[in-house]
């Protein structure tokens, strides 16, 4: 996995659930994270999406459910559309 | 992007709040985005109370998922003043929020109300199986449509004074029956759509406070083929992709500003570079670029043309150059190319001080805040200056190439205005004439009476009825909307709230137009009163700037205390509630011999015994009063009945 897209993904999950950087760890989830709820998952979808030029399927976007399984889903995607 | 981020953090951890404001809105015009918009409005709510914000309350009725685009708008929102409070109806609920009288739509203390119903869902057989139609169902389906948006708007209207922005209709990405649509005239799928957006649009303009918002046009500009998202329309309900978000916010936010008062008045520009190509001090006039028709010019010439657009639509421009001031003054006067003169432009700072400078002398000359400047400058160590030095004027973020500069001062949305009054299409002129004022102020030599008399000031009062002419009802609105200085309450009003106040007997509206020998200021003061009985309440006292210093307020507070004695009162009161700008009309009550009965952390409460006499208007104004004939009124007035004309 890329340090760097990990790295942006962290961030931006920080952001979007309003919770300190330093406590959105790898494993962060939807039952670590309070406030990570439908809505807010449609906001981070769309926010990675704007972000990193990126579309996600409906079936992947049921499977972001961790800061990890994002950071992984988002490299292998600019993998597919040749940018890293 | 991540350094600006730090730079925000570290500002904002060190208290050094302009800085982050700048970076902050450095960071909002490089590039809005749903990745940022969670991270500013957080840095925003940290400095918050560090610059005034005006706070104001949507909600959002709509048919399809909007979520996304929230954080955009309350980010672009606090970079623009406005603490913005967002509300959304549930999804498809916009019908019965209309009908019912005790929905959250009528309860919810909104300013403004925002309609964003797709065309798929208002019109589905429009949209999905217009093929099918036969043309009696095409016209059925329009006239049902135009018939809806009737109806929900004249119940919001007559159930809340909020002001409604109601989405037009979007065509759909490819025609149903391909390019015979454009063949088949009224019939085609493209032209029924027109139709109900026509219709929507005649609803719209005849009723206060209710607006379109060209949603298809919005999708043209960022363009149709890039606009919809299947996908997540089918899932989430969501029909656009992520990279529109923005667009959809900003959008939103150019009807925000205008409505919550959060407006621009001046357009302050650089010249070299800015208004025309090169550098007059090293090119010279020969040297320099500005032309409508010539490729390296023509950017230049645009940007003139928008900001000459803006000069009609009553915001006022002014210079702020580093130049000699003889060469640059030659180069703005005879330039072929140019299409502004220096008769456009209401101030001029041509020096080599810095701009900070200039546009604090602008803002004192044309008698403004410095919330009212917006600057546009190519040379972005200027635009950081300014936004550093005063952070208070908002500062456009040029693009690199001088070709989208026109619009990105179009896009400003401090300086979209909803309504455009006579008087904003003359604005420039009023202030010329107003310094031409100011010149024989000074050569007066005798008593400032001497002065007074020497204006030939005709003030006329005019008291709204029910049948208060839409123009009058729409100036008196923006005059509350925007008047800071002498404005005693500070009450913001929207058209549709001034519109029953005019038609409410326990009301009185009276606008204020004044002429003087050098020409007419248009409708340039408000008094709104509450009538109760025995005693008048002032409910908003204001003057334009235009205005101030020329015992117009006397004359105006004359009229008003002779309608509220007609009207049976034999006390009048009001409030004067302090701001950061109306220091201008503290002594008002005191002056005109009312005496403080109450005093708040709000403010203070005047009162006057009207039995014992009535103030008078000064002898050297001509005070006329034309009564509308409004409901309630007891007795009839000099010039009962007449028509007041303001265009």
């Amino acid at each position: 996995m890329n340090d760097a897209i990990f790295e942006r993904v962290r961030t931006m999950m920080a952001d979007t659930f309003s919770v300190p950087l330093d406590q959105m760890t790898a494993e962060s989830s939807p039952d670590t994270i309070e406030t990570w709820d439908s809505i807010q998952h449609l906001n981070l979808v769309m926010a990675l999406e704007e972000e990193f030029g990126v579309q996600f399927e409906p079936e992947e976007i049921e499977q972001l459910l961790s800061v990890e399984l994002v950071a992984a889903l988002v490299s292998e995607k600019k993998k597919e559309i040749g940018v890293s | 992007m991540s350094e600006l981020r730090q730079q925000i953090e570290q500002a904002i951890a060190g208290g050094r709040f302009p800085e982050a404001k700048a970076a902050i809105d450095r960071m909002w015009a490089s590039g809005a985005s749903p990745a940022t918009a969670s991270f500013l409005v957080r840095c925003l709510d940290k400095i918050r109370g560090q610059a005034p914000l005006v706070p104001f309350k949507i909600r959002i009725l709509r048919s399809f998922t909007v979520e996304p685009a929230v954080p955009l708008l309350r980010a672009g929102a606090l970079a623009g003043g406005i603490d913005l409070t967002v509300d959304l109806g549930e999804f498809n609920a916009y019908a019965q929020e209309f009908l019912d009288p005790s929905s959250p739509l009528y309860t919810g203390g909104y300013r403004a109300v925002v309609l964003a119903v797709a065309t798929r869902d208002l019109t589905p057989e429009l949209w999905d199986d217009f093929a099918d139609l036969a043309p009696a169902e095409v016209e059925h389906s329009v006239a049902r449509a135009v018939e809806q948006y009737r109806n929900w708007i004249t119940l919001f209207r007559s159930r809340t004074a909020a002001s409604l922005i109601v989405h037009g209709l979007e065509m759909p990405p490819v025609q149903a029956m391909g390019v015979y649509d454009g063949q088949a005239g009224a019939q085609g799928q493209q032209a029924a759509i027109a139709a109900i957006n026509a219709g929507l649009a005649r609803v719209a303009a005849e009723t206060p406070g209710v607006y379109v918002l060209d949603f298809d046009g919005l999708i043209a500009r960022r363009g149709r083929d890039h606009w919809y998202d299947a996908t997540k329309w089918f899932t989430v309900r969501m029909p656009m992709r992520a990279e529109n978000l923005a667009a959809v916010a900003a959008e939103w936010l150019r009807f925000v500003h205008p409505l919550a008062g959060r407006s621009a008045k001046v357009v302050v520009t650089d010249l070299d570079n800015t208004l025309w190509g090169g550098v007059v001090g090293e090119d010279g006039l020969e040297g320099i670029r500005v032309h409508r028709d010539e490729h390296k010019g023509a950017p230049y010439w645009m940007l003139q043309r928008a900001l000459a657009d803006l000069r009609r639509r009553g915001v006022l421009l002014a210079i702020a150059s580093k130049n000699n001031p003889a060469e640059a003054m030659e180069a703005i006067e005879n330039h072929p190319g140019m299409l502004l003169r220096g008769s456009d432009f209401s101030a001029t700072r041509i020096s080599w001080n810095p701009k900070a400078q200039s546009l604090r002398e602008i803002a004192a000359e044309l008698n403004v805040g410095l919330d009212s400047l917006v600057f546009v400058d190519d040379n972005p160590v200027e635009r950081e200056h300014i936004r550093m030095e005063l952070p208070e004027v908002a500062v456009i973020e040029l693009p690199a190439e001088a070709a989208g500069y026109a619009r990105a001062v179009r896009d400003c949305p401090l300086l979209e205005r909803l309504s455009i009054s006579a008087e904003d299409r003359e604005r420039a002129a009023m202030y010329a004439a107003q310094a031409e004022r100011r010149r024989l102020e000074e050569q007066t030599t005798g008593s400032v009476e001497d002065f007074y008399r020497s204006l030939d000031q005709r003030v006329t009062v005019a008291i709204a009825g029910a049948g208060a002419g839409a123009a009058m009802i729409a100036r008196v609105a923006q005059l509350t909307q925007k008047t800071n200085q002498f404005n005693l309450t500070t009450k913001r009003y929207g058209e549709a709230e001034i519109a029953a106040m005019a038609a409410d007997p326990s009301c009185a509206v009276l606008g204020v137009t004044v002429t003087d020998r050098f020409g007419d200021n248009g409708l340039v003061g408000v008094c709104l009163l509450r009538l109760d009985g025995a005693v008048a309440a002032i409910d908003t006292f204001l003057m334009s700037c235009r205005v101030i210093g020329r015992t117009v307020e006397t004359a105006i507070l004359a009229a008003a205390a002779g309608h509220a004695r007609a009207r049976g009162a034999s006390r009048i009161e009001g409030w004067f509630l302090p701001t950061r700008k109306n220091a201008p009309s503290r002594e008002f009550y005191a002056r005109h011999g009312f005496t403080m009965v109450e005093e708040t952390e709000a403010g203070t409460r005047w009162s006057l015994d009207l039995a014992q006499g009535a103030p008078e208007s000064p002898a050297w104004i001509r005070l006329e009063i034309l009564d509308e004939g409004g409901p309630g009124q007891a007795g009839g007035q000099a010039g009962g009945g007449k028509e007041t004309v303001l265009a």
